[in-house]
């Protein structure tokens, strides 16, 4: 009985738990990539234990792969020696850790998941509890396969009605935080309900829960249903809140949003996109765990067909992984990026948080797909980024300005 | 501890604190280098064993990466005091042994380079101003910054240390 947290604990532990108690509790995976794993495994030497279960263990190299240093080949080589010497299989080097996470089926619906990075959050949208720790937490994991948490109250976001056409998953996700602030959902987790969202497919889902860290949440949360258990290909397991006591619930009219903006240089400074359109852009980046999915280059690319985007906007697109560049390679979307101008990169995490490909210089700005807009995170601390959905990014890499793809012009 | 106070704003993320590209790395002396480098070019160049930062809400927010701690404390930063962090930098923090404190007044009432006298395990926090009271780690966190660091609790507790984490209230 309870919220999906509860539920999913009290199932793991054989008893009632509930918002407030401090339980310790075995996880099902702990996941961790080439910056933060190199320090999970400092720490896991330092206790100089036997390792708890190889199988168990995913590494990902996607923050800086190919290394575009020889720190980074550094750090990479650390990473496979600990894998050879552990006998660690799960070291994937195939785009983001989040999207290899899903696409690998390595999390499941009811279960427990750990990830050496604030974004491991995402596969919540399979209702497992995902949380991300530092990598001295990992590192124990690495050596127990259990850590402590807090069992966290519980804020309802119950999203009425359906999302008009040309407004997505991020819009909804950005508007939340517009009113709840960056710290808004601080040691919650967040379970997004109501109509629009029953009504998303996975990917969709996926974003809702990715971004549930960028307030302030400990997890995102959907509850399991048809949609999930065909694509984690699961056992339906019958998981729901039970009389649930929220903390706080938000209800969103989902029939009256726009398009969403996050302005530099915080993501809770959200706008309608017609308060910003015709602002010039340098770079687009279409991409990153939030939004470098199947569905989100289909949209990218059904605006982008047939047309170029401006010269002076690069434009820059990276799958969120193998799998995903595969699928868009056979839809005839990388054809479509690559003949309006767009450059394709490796899947990974690109541009989006500065380290190795589209870095923005001073005084620029970009609209990016991804989740943060902090100063320098991009790039110089002096650029500005603007946050939204991969339908606007498209639209705004044509135009060269921030632009409502409803008023962009007809393709020629 | 005593010492000046560095004062930052709100929602001082982990790409302020550390920036991507400077992570790449897991040498402490090298992350110290690079602490607050393009937030606060001066930080490095002018900090002291025993300086405190104090900042406003939402302290360390986003990026997990435990580098944005380690360099604060390899600064030789006695605590850290703001009106709120982040959820993952707070347990990083604990875990590697950089005291934090929770004090919404304290990033209004103190001024850059205020001397100050705080006492990490009560909260106190003595200035020219008076004395503010903070709200230092409790329950689990209170345990493993007693131990000194997370690993220095289990490598002196063994997994019963960690286990009985669950009958801390």
């Amino acid at each position: 009985m309870g919220t999906l947290t509860e539920e999913i604990f009290s199932r793991r532990l054989g008893r009632a738990v509930h918002a407030g108690d401090t339980v310790v509790a075995a996880v099902d995976v702990a996941m961790a990539h080439d910056v933060t794993g190199p320090l999970a495994i400092e720490a896991f030497r330092q206790l100089q234990a036997p390792l708890w279960d190889a199988s168990r263990i995913v590494f990902s190299f996607d923050h800086v792969m190919p290394a575009n240093t020889v720190a980074a080949a550094e750090l990479h080589r650390m990473i496979r020696e600990f894998c050879v010497e552990h006998t660690i299989t799960n070291l994937f080097a195939e785009g983001i850790c989040h999207q290899v996470m899903v696409d690998r089926h390595l999390a499941q619906p009811g279960g427990v998941v750990v990830g050496a990075d604030s974004h491991s959050t995402t596969y919540g949208a399979l209702g497992c509890f995902a949380t991300g720790l530092g990598s001295t937490d990992i590192g124990v994991v690495f050596a127990s396969g259990k850590t402590w948490f807090r069992i966290p109250e519980t804020i309802r976001i119950d999203v009425r009605g359906a999302l008009p056409t040309g407004v997505y998953a991020k819009d909804l996700a950005l508007n939340v935080i517009k009113h709840l602030g960056a710290d808004g959902a601080d040691y919650c987790a967040v379970e997004w309900t109501g109509d629009a969202v029953t009504a998303m497919g996975v990917e969709e889902r996926l974003t809702l829960c990715n971004l549930s860290t960028d307030f302030g949440a400990k997890t995102g949360l959907v509850a399991p249903d048809e949609i999930t258990f065909r694509h984690t290909r699961s056992e339906p397991i019958d998981l729901c809140a039970v009389r649930p006591e929220y903390a706080q619930t938000l209800v969103v009219d989902a029939e009256t949003l726009r398009p969403q903006i996050a302005v530099h240089p915080s993501i809770d400074n959200v706008h309608d996109i017609d308060e910003l359109s015709g602002t010039p852009l340098d770079e687009v980046f279409i991409g990153s765990c939030t939004n470098g999915r199947l569905s989100d280059l289909a949209l990218a690319a059904g605006i982008l067909a047939g047309r170029s985007v401006n010269p002076r906007t690069r434009t820059i697109v990276v799958p969120a992984s193998r799998g995903v560049y595969l699928d868009a390679l056979a839809a005839g979307y990388i054809e479509t990026f690559a003949l309006a101008g767009a450059l394709v990169l490796n899947p990974g995490c690109g541009p989006c948080l500065g380290r190795q490909h589209g870095v923005v210089g001073p005084g620029e700005r970009v609209l990016s797909t991804s989740n943060r807009n902090y100063p320098g995170r991009m790039g110089s601390p002096d650029a500005q980024i603007f946050l939204a959905s991969p339908a606007v990014a498209a639209a705004s890499a044509v135009a060269g300005v921030i632009t409502d793809p409803a008023r962009l012009a007809p393709a020629p | 501890m005593s010492g000046r106070v560095f004062l930052l704003g709100d929602g001082i993320s982990t790409d302020a604190i550390m920036p991507g590209r400077y992570n790449v790395t897991t040498d402490p002396d090298a992350l110290r280098r690079a602490c607050l480098v393009e937030a606060r070019p001066d930080f490095v160049q002018t900090v002291q064993p025993g300086d405190v930062i104090v900042a406003g809400r939402n302290f360390g927010c986003g990026s997990s990466r435990e580098h944005a701690p380690l360099s604060i404390k390899q600064n030789g930063i006695a605590a850290v005091i703001a009106a709120g962090f982040s959820r993952i930098f707070y347990r990083n923090a604990v875990n590697i042994g950089l005291p934090v404190i929770r004090c919404v007044e304290a990033h209004r009432v103190l001024r850059e380079g205020d001397h100050v006298t705080v006492d990490t395990l009560t909260g106190e926090i003595v200035g020219r101003y008076g004395v503010l009271l903070g709200e230092p780690p409790s329950g689990v966190a209170l345990r493993i910054i007693e131990a000194g660091s997370l690993l220095e609790l289990i490598g002196n507790g063994g997994w019963a240390a960690l286990e009985e984490m669950q009958h801390v209230s």
